[in-house]
């Protein structure tokens, strides 16, 4: 394993979530405002090209906070363009986010049928 | 009953509290007034398959102690008023349909049980009953759902928000009997301070807090000092230090005697509660258990109770409205 890429997928990702946490703490965002925002800002770095050195660098780190998902709907959508023109404006995103998206779903299912919601702690 | 300023009124027979009942969930028990609750529970569920289920049983079973602790045969209490939080008022029809009593539901957000504590002295006072019981509830699981996010989100809570009180408190007042009386009543106005925070809901209400609290000692000719005790809830902590601020600056010192059910409920430290406490569920609890016990104690003589209640809903929040508060006051006597 390479183990330096593993601090470098630790340090990006926990960078991104920092970014979160400020924003939580310092402004009146709800945390469902505060996700989009990361998508979208992950669609608007995908769609200038500039995601995919974040990728390159921090692997994991990048592509799993939400931003990841955001350059996923970009990438996906300026392949669907290149392969079948107009249609791909609509298809491509959510084509290329299926797999996260049906696992979400899935994966909430399960979690579901498994588990009860508790009282917070905190 | 006699009108006296702008906005009280004087009653002239003073109301009995006869009894009073509370019970609380399971980070109420962690708190400090533990001791003064009938009912501690472990299971925010109660056994029951839902939040909702659980808040009306809560609500149900406080009611339940109260009259059978009023020794007053529930057929002889001849009105209820109840409120809580959920959309329509469910924990309370819900809870109480099988009370067979008849039943006002009411709701004033937090405010709702002093509200329904003015509305039952009003209909003891004007003849239309001699007894009648007043409750509310809320519960932190339900209350997250109904005004913010439903927990299974795992969604943090901002630093100014303020924790919903599990629980529910209810009172049998009564032209007979013994207890503390209710002697003057001060319903409160609607204010908005243009807070648009549903997380800061403790600064949307101070200004009507201040708005019913000045008002009282203006019609009454009262100033803080002939109060043991003056109690709001829910402020919190910010919502209180607004409060005497607020007091202050009008010329009212009430540093000395004042505090607040949702800073009283929790330990801010230990339990990580941010502002304190909140919801319908909180003044009722806190009063009747706390409040009420000090009464029986004879460590109080004479408190301004004052409810305070953040008029909104989920859908007005998203709309980007304000957030208008009330508060309604009662002054107990011994």
């Amino acid at each position: 394993m390479d183990w330096f890429m593993v601090l470098k997928a630790f340090i990006v990702g926990g960078l991104i979530c920092v970014i979160g946490q400020i924003l939580i703490d310092k402004t009146k965002l709800t945390s469902a405002r505060i996700l989009v925002v990361f998508v979208t800002t992950g669609v608007i770095l995908g769609g200038l090209g500039i995601y995919k050195y974040l990728l390159e660098f921090a692997g994991c780190g990048a592509s799993v906070p939400l931003t990841g998902f955001g350059n996923l709907l970009a990438k996906g959508t300026i392949d669907a363009i290149s392969e079948k023109g107009f249609l791909g404006i609509f298809t491509g995103g959510v084509t290329a986010a299926a797999g996260g998206i049906a696992a979400a779903v899935f994966f909430g299912y399960i979690a579901s049928l498994v588990s009860k919601p508790k009282i917070k702690k905190q | 009953m006699k009108k006296v300023g702008n906005q009280s009124f004087l009653l002239s027979n003073p109301v009995k509290i006869v009894s009073t009942a509370s019970i609380v969930g399971p980070k109420e028990k962690e708190g400090p007034l533990c001791e003064f609750f009938d009912q501690a529970l472990e299971d925010e569920f109660w056994g029951e398959k839902s939040w909702e289920k659980a808040e009306s049983k809560f609500i149900k079973e406080t009611v339940n102690m109260a009259i059978a602790k009023s020794k007053i045969a529930q057929t002889d209490i001849e009105l209820c008023f109840a409120g809580d939080l959920l959309n329509q008022c469910i924990s309370s029809s819900f809870g109480l349909r099988e009370i067979n009593i008849p039943f006002f539901g009411i709701f004033g957000a937090c405010s709702t049980f002093v509200e329904g504590m003015i509305l039952a002295s009003m209909a003891i006072d004007g003849d239309f009953a001699t007894n009648v019981v007043c409750a509310s509830s809320s519960h932190f699981c339900s209350a997250e759902k109904q005004f913010r996010f439903p927990l299974e989100l795992g969604n943090q809570r901002p630093p100014s928000s303020q924790w919903t009180v599990t629980g529910s408190g209810s009172a049998v007042l009564s032209k007979n009997g013994t207890g503390p009386k209710i002697t003057i009543l001060t319903p409160g106005k609607i204010v908005d301070m243009g807070i648009k925070d549903a997380n800061n809901m403790g600064a949307a209400m101070a200004g009507a807090a201040a708005d019913t609290l000045l008002t009282h000692f203006k019609d009454t000719g009262r100033k803080p000092s002939d109060y043991d005790a003056i109690f709001s809830g829910d402020l919190g902590y910010i919502g209180k230090d607004i409060l005497i601020d607020l007091a202050a600056s009008k010329g009212y010192n009430i540093r000395a005697n004042y505090n607040d059910c949702g800073v009283l409920i929790f330990d801010k430290e230990k339990q990580d509660t941010h502002s304190g406490g909140s919801g319908c569920g909180c003044i009722a609890s806190v009063f009747s258990g706390y409040i009420y016990q000090m009464f029986q104690e004879k460590k109080y003589k004479k408190v301004l109770l004052m409810a305070t209640g953040a008029l909104m809903n989920s859908t007005s929040s998203q709309q980007g409205e304000s957030i208008p508060g009330i508060a309604h006051a009662i002054s107990i006597e011994a």
